[in-house]
């Protein structure tokens, strides 16, 4: 989520330049770890707060952390529209992509290719993407590295192009760089349990397993400059921003929890 | 009178410190390519330096496919495959480019009449002048389906693809210097060998492909040159897989493409940066190792 928090501040510095946005990295815990210090403004992640972490925060500062949905980080899986199958679990999704991992050809999912396209084509991206760490993380877990010999693109919409163009391919990218050429798998979290379409209700209702809500946390009721930058983000413009980073931006209307 | 006495000895003075300064200018021109080679070389070097003395495991670089740089269990950066696929990627480009280049280079300069010379060498520089990314987008486009369809295979962004797009990126450079060496020959050789009866089957291959070698061979190493180095057109039309190839058919990953595609991303001064500058190090190393060869066999040509 670091690199749109950079994107916000630099595009704050234009709306507001007396205001400075400074972004500091290092994965969610960091920025919960400087909220229950207190050292921070806004802390960013993209997990929920847990309870104990929001009643240390309220000990250690005497103020009631406050929580602000941002946006959506949610990844479709693309595969070629003459493709038979319709949905996938997230087991065979890390047999496919995880090195180690058994799945290579559609059969083994049960689906009959012609010819040379039952070798499954794995689309990943390069290895410092957000997207790509967001895959490992859900998917494979975060332990387990992908198998090598992936077609590695550098952007979330050459991954589906490329999907749209190969009839054994399989890959992954953010939800709105969908295609008509394209088929969006339905996914389940386990064997045997309901699939679901990444839209935005089930990346709501949590049902999508590979979604998760950007956060932003405030202590106490935000005033000044920080409700200003907070406004600005949920506005349009500063949501713009979000699916110009490759995230999901928030349903028009109720953006605050 | 006096103003013509004394204005010649004053002009001259003036143009030779005109010619002086001239010569100044030319003489730095001269050495700015050797400071900035070196600068070049310094800067790269003292990126990746800190790393290169501290943690670099030259076993594991030269030896292990297998490339995790941001792995969060057990990071490897091993650039076997990668130099596997630049090899594969350019070793097929010049199988192709070879013949092709020198050939072309040989109708052009000898075997064509005067007004289809023209707009073939016209025709050579206009496909020297496209720039690389179209060459990718083409291979990406038009090629990908193409190889899918003819030959089967389940995707068309693969060493062969890179091979053909490299080759043909490469023929222009091998041709216009390939016609300048044979043109270079002296007329004198031409005259003498027809003189003896020789066919000019007999002529190309006994006589002028014997005495422009040197240059022949100067155009096949920068054709090399050009197929090692580049990196736009690879990193769109190979697929950009890290494995190494077991059949035309598979795609792979160059070095240059994994620098293009991955030090935007890394973090500066982290590890994964610093060893992006060891492979530009290495590359550095490669085209270094085959213009000094080019060079001494040149020299070893023309001691004969």
């Amino acid at each position: 989520m670091v690199n749109l928090a950079q994107a916000w501040a630099e595009a704050y510095a234009q709306v507001d330049p007396v205001v400075s946005v400074e972004v500091s990295g290092g994965g969610s815990g960091t920025g919960i770890a400087a909220l229950i210090n207190g050292t921070v403004d806004i802390a960013n992640c993209s997990r929920q707060v847990e309870a104990q972490e929001i009643e240390k925060a309220r000990e250690n500062t005497g103020k009631e952390p406050r929580e602000y949905m941002v946006g959506y980080d949610a990844l479709a899986v693309y595969v070629h529209k003459s493709n038979p199958v319709e949905e996938i679990t997230l087991d065979q999704l890390a047999e496919i992509y995880a090195e180690g991992g058994k799945i290579s050809r559609w059969s083994q999912l049960g689906a009959s290719m012609p010819g040379e396209a039952d070798e499954i084509i794995r689309i990943s991206r390069q290895s410092n993407s957000g997207t790509y760490y967001y895959f490992r993380e859900s998917v494979l877990g975060n332990r387990r590295d992908f198998k090598l010999g992936s077609r590695d693109m550098h952007g979330s919409k050459d991954v589906v192009e490329l999907v749209s163009k190969t009839p054994g391919a399989i890959g992954y990218s953010g939800m709105g760089y969908a295609i008509p050429e394209v088929k969006v798998l339905r996914v389940a979290r386990k064997k045997g349990e309901k699939a679901y379409a990444p839209t935005v209700e089930n990346t709501l209702n949590h049902t999508y397993p590979i979604a998760r809500p950007l956060l932003m946390y405030t202590l106490g009721e935000p005033s000044g400059p920080v409700k200003k930058y907070l406004d600005w983000i949920l506005s349009e413009a500063g949501q713009k921003i979000v699916t110009e980073s490759g995230y999901v931006p928030l349903p028009k209307a109720g953006a605050q929890r | 009178m006096r103003t013509a006495t004394v204005s010649p000895p004053k002009r001259r003075r003036w143009q030779a410190s005109a010619e002086s300064a001239a010569e100044l200018l030319i003489r730095i021109c001269g050495i700015s390519a050797i400071v900035f080679v070196f600068g070049i070389f310094f800067f790269v070097f003292r990126e990746g330096a800190s790393f290169l003395f501290g943690g670099f495991n030259a076993h594991e670089f030269f030896l292990s496919p297998e490339w995790y740089p941001t792995s969060q269990s057990h990071v490897r950066y091993g650039v076997l495959a990668l130099i596997a696929g630049t090899g594969s990627v350019t070793a097929l480009a010049m199988l192709i480019a070879v013949p092709f280049g020198i050939g072309a280079a040989v109708f052009i300069s000898e075997f064509c009449g005067p007004r289809l010379r023209e707009s073939l060498k016209i025709t050579v520089e206009l496909l020297a002048a496209i720039p690389s990314v179209v060459w990718g987008f083409i291979g990406l486009t038009v090629m990908n389906p193409l190889i899918m369809e003819m030959f089967g295979a389940p995707i068309g962004l693969n060493v062969l693809n890179g091979g053909i797009i490299l080759a043909l990126m490469s023929v222009p450079i091998i041709v216009s210097i390939g016609e300048d060496a044979l043109k270079a020959v002296p007329d004198s050789y031409r005259e003498a060998a027809l003189a003896l009866g020789v066919t000019r089957w007999q002529l190309v291959y006994r006589v002028l492909l014997p005495a422009a070698k040197s240059g022949l061979l100067a155009a096949v190493l920068l054709g090399v040159g050009r197929a090692v180095g580049e990196t736009m057109a690879v990193l769109m039309a190979t697929g950009h897989a890290v494995q190494i190839p077991a059949s035309l058919m598979d795609s792979v990953r160059t070095l240059t493409a994994t620098i293009a595609a991955e030090l935007g991303e890394a973090p500066v001064k982290s590890d994964h940066y610093q060893v992006l500058f060891i492979i530009g190090l290495l590359l550095f190393s490669i085209t270094f190792v085959v213009n000094l060869t080019a060079d001494l066999i040149v020299r070893g040509i023309r001691n004969k």
